[in-house]
């Protein structure tokens, strides 16, 4: 006790420092996602006028009629959803079916197809190659071209590889004894008690497609294919909102002031999903950093 | 012959990587075969394997191109300076070293949740975010120079504002994932040796210098090695959003050129070509930092 009292006073200025500097750190993450919130729902001569702070200046869901009201988002919004399940079922299932016999350690040259893997971390053959495979296999312009290139990578296959290393070896030979196949041996007890590297794969998979432009802006032209990150891009950086959603204004200052209030409905409606994820995302996302440093 | 054995037994493991293999093979490994277009002229109509050699005919272009050194310049610059300030290393190790000071839980808990969401934002919404918050006439930074009676900044138009988004705005949306690791490898410190340092009077300053520094040292090695690996994939997704006709003088990196070159031009042999140049120059930097870092400290990546 006689410690601590004689410690505190160099220890206090330092959890002063460390309260103001995390507390100003949390606040620069914190605000700016705030004030996108706030901003989207009040009116854009408020936000034109600097008015708006803290909270939310002569409430209006304008913003967000137009942004409904409007095909091309719908579109999108269907479209990114698909091509995330795609994805995810694509990416779990062949990572699952790469990792779990390369964790085998009775596996005969598993150390070679491992290999096979791994060189791809450190080397690719570059956007053009890819870009002209794809052409080649006839899917510019097809969901294939935004899904599969990208699916799977070999960090996927190494996170789930170490956690698949991890269930007892016991269990398989009790199995085994048993006239368990390897196959039904996966299939009813390695996959049940994989759940949370699954989950992990899933959520990799589902956060790389959603969020995701540049597959979709180099494979595909046609606007319904569109997934929502690209409409997006058209409205945030090109500042082109879609034909319906300005169609009964008429001068160009209240145009743009309007577009203004379009765009911060836009961050809110895509960041939707995922913010709704979020919780699940944090625990899973920060499992596999873990297992994948492990590793390394 | 006992090993013949025992890959029959496992007949249905090998069964299963046939598929993840065919599709490595396919979308790894065929582009890899197609980067040879760098050393030929390649027309679509006669193909990677029919087009003619031309040698190092596109590198020379590249190198004697106008813009060599200025697109060498950027990519350059744009990563040491992202490498030194951002990402992974001061800042994510500051944050996480001060996190792992709190003493209240809750608190921690909190933080963490606010400081790790940016990361699932994605670098279009990112983008958008930047160019509105930066707008010259609505955007909040511009307001608040305007009540300080300061003129309003064109950011987006102005090449030196160019690096400054980029490093400040991949700080609030990567610092607080990167902490991930950090406070994994600070959880594994001894917790006695803290509790020795205490009777000895040490005080935190001291205790985070001499014990957390030390004991994170083999990870912050290892994720160095990785990010000087890969220093010159600089991030293509923000700096294509970000750039702009006018602040292009700061903004053209090597994978925007790429791009511009191969894709819209469809020049698929020169921008193969700059493509592999930057590949081979992540190379040499990953074997270099490496050897020096298994010199130095004795742990390298390989």
């Amino acid at each position: 006790m006689f410690q601590m009292k004689r410690k505190l006073k160099s220890d206090i200025a330092f959890d002063v420092v460390n309260f103001i500097v995390l507390g100003g750190f949390t606040l620069m993450i914190l605000y700016p996602l705030y004030f996108i919130v706030i901003a989207s729902i009040s009116d854009p001569n408020q936000i034109y006028a600097g008015n708006v702070w803290l909270w939310p200046k002569s409430i209006t869901f304008d913003g967000y009629r137009r942004i409904f009201s409007d095909n091309t988002i719908w579109i999108g919004y269907r479209n990114s959803l698909f091509y995330a399940a795609l994805a995810a079922v694509i990416s779990s299932v062949l990572t699952v079916m790469a990792a779990y016999p390369l964790s085998r350690k009775d596996l005969y040259g598993r150390n070679a197809v491992m290999m096979i893997f791994v060189v791809t971390l450190f080397f690719n053959g570059g956007i053009i190659p890819t870009y002209l495979l794809v052409k080649d296999l006839h899917m510019i312009n097809t969901i294939w071209a935004v899904v599969l290139p990208g699916a799977v990578d070999a960090f996927a296959i190494i996170i789930a590889r170490t956690f698949f290393q991890s269930l007892p070896d016991e269990l398989r030979e009790a199995a085994a004894i048993d006239g368990c196949t390897n196959l039904r041996y996966i299939w009813s007890i390695v996959v049940p008690l994989s759940k949370p590297i699954i989950a992990v794969l899933v959520l990799l998979a589902v956060v790389r497609q959603w969020n995701g432009f540049f597959d979709a802006l180099i494979y595909v032209n046609d606007s319904s294919l569109y997934p929502l990150q690209l409409i997006l891009r058209n409205i945030l950086i090109q500042n082109q909102p879609s034909g319906d959603m300005l169609t009964d204004i008429t001068t160009l200052v209240a145009q743009q002031k309007v577009t203004e209030l379009i765009k911060f409905g836009v961050i809110i409606v895509t960041a939707l999903p995922l913010l709704t994820l979020y919780p699940l995302l944090q625990r899973y996302f920060v499992k596999g950093v873990m297992i994948g440093s492990v590793k390394g | 012959m006992r090993k013949l054995k025992a890959a029959r037994k496992n007949w249905e493991l090998y069964l299963l990587l046939i598929l993840p293999v065919a599709y490595f093979i396919i979308f790894r490994y065929v582009p890899m075969y197609g980067v040879q277009i760098a050393f030929k002229d390649f027309t679509p109509r006669a193909g990677i394997w029919g087009s003619p050699w031309v040698g190092l005919q596109y590198f020379r272009e590249f190198f004697e191109s106008y813009n060599f050194w200025t697109i060498i310049k950027n990519t350059v610059l744009l990563s040491l300076l992202n490498l030194l300030i951002s990402f992974p290393i001061p800042i994510p190790i500051i944050i996480a070293i001060l996190l792992n000071q709190l003493a209240r839980e809750k608190l921690k808990k909190f933080v963490q949740t606010v400081i790790y969401a940016p990361y699932f934002i994605s670098t279009v919404v990112l983008a958008g975010m930047i160019i509105v918050f930066l707008s010259p006439n609505s955007g909040l930074i511009n307001h608040i120079i305007g009540a300080f009676g300061g003129e309003p900044v064109l950011f987006m138009s102005e090449a030196g504002w160019f690096r400054p988004i980029y490093i400040m705005s991949t700080v609030w949306q990567e610092t607080g994932f990167a902490t991930i690791i950090y406070l994994a490898a600070l959880a594994g410190i001894d917790t006695h040796l803290h509790e020795a340092a205490v009777v000895d009077g040490a005080n935190k300053w001291q205790r985070i210098r001499h014990i957390d520094l030390t004991g994170i040292l083999p990870t912050i090695t290892v994720l160095f090695i990785l990010a000087v690996g890969n220093l010159m994939n600089v991030g293509f997704e923000k700096a294509f959003l970000l750039q702009t006709d006018l602040n292009i003088d700061a903004s053209e990196i090597i994978s925007t050129y790429v791009y511009k070159i191969g894709i819209q031009r469809a020049q698929y042999s020169f921008s193969a070509a700059i493509g592999l140049f930057n590949a081979a120059i992540n190379l040499v930097l990953l074997l270099i930092v490496n050897r020096a870092a298994k010199k130095i400290s004795g742990n390298g990546l390989f």
